[in-house]
């Protein structure tokens, strides 16, 4: 038995923005739950199509009446997978996430598609699907339930550390494409307090924490 | 933002800084004109891959977006 979930959304930017964000979005201040990023394979295809997969770790915050089905030696880190498509011809992202562990538990699978808006200019339409299942006997259930309940948070999440990721990008000269670290962040914002206070002060872009 | 495994997280953010550049500059532009960043991947790969089989983590042999061969198309 699965959950399904499926919503579609739009998001302000161009379709670009988007795709080069989506590399730059962690870390931002709503993914203190993802501990460790990295890309482990990548390659571009014949056709100029970009695959690539990325590994990353997060911390695993469960409610306390599920805790009990964790024996004690078990990893509280879960291990995603990320594979994702980038066709810059046809202008479309397809990325595809699931839990590697913990799968008993809960099996989390998601598909995002990213496209040019057909209606909108200068705007991104984002699918997102969702297959939530659980193995446990007699709970599977609830804790699908709180599967679901949990993913549309980090949905939210999601989306909220994209922003962050893409007001960074559209902040900044072409030099700047790179985006700094949150830590890097607060070391400029010290930079500029300095600036500030000395009498040759230029004006600076203020940081943009939501 | 940190790797899996702790003593490549300099590489990996020199590979990332390479990756987005050439990634915004490069190829969303159509331009096919090589890849710059093939080194310092192959840098960045040889210790993450060594923390992945250190670590124990079940990446190998999982097929490329192997689970969504059984959905729907979207």
């Amino acid at each position: 038995m699965v959950k399904y979930f499926c919503n579609n959304t739009d998001i302000k930017s161009a379709w670009d923005h988007v795709v080069t964000a989506f590399w730059q979005r962690y870390p931002n201040p709503f993914s203190t739950h993802v501990l460790t990023e990295d890309v482990v394979y990548r390659e571009v295809t014949a056709d100029n199509r970009l695959f690539s997969r990325r590994l990353l770790m997060k911390t695993n915050r469960l409610p306390r009446w599920a805790e009990r089905f964790f024996p004690g030696g078990m990893s509280r880190s879960v291990y995603i997978i990320e594979d994702s498509i980038v066709d810059p011809v046809n202008r479309s992202l397809t990325t595809y996430t699931w839990n590697l562990n913990h799968t008993t538990l809960m099996s989390v699978e998601e598909r995002c598609v990213f496209k040019d808006s057909v209606e909108q200019p200068a705007t991104t339409q984002l699918k997102r699907e969702a297959w939530i299942s659980s193995s446990i006997y007699g709970f599977s259930k609830p804790i699908q339930e709180f599967g679901l309940a949990r993913f549309k948070s980090n949905q939210v999440k999601a989306m909220k550390g994209l922003e962050y990721a893409l007001s960074n990008l559209q902040g900044e000269t072409p030099q700047r494409l790179l985006r700094d670290t949150v830590k890097d962040a607060s070391e400029k914002a010290k930079e500029a307090a300095k600036t500030l206070a000395s009498a040759a002060a230029v004006p600076q872009k203020p940081q943009q924490y939501v | 933002m940190n790797s899996v495994g702790e003593a490549c997280t300099d590489l990996k953010r020199e590979y990332d800084q390479c990756f987005n550049r050439w990634f915004a500059e490069k190829f969303l532009k159509g331009d096919r004109s090589g890849d710059p960043c093939t080194e310092t991947f192959r840098r960045y790969q040889r210790c993450v891959q060594k923390a992945i089989k250190e670590k124990d983590i079940p990446v190998d042999g999982v097929d490329f977006m192997g689970p969504n061969k059984d959905k729907p198309e979207s």
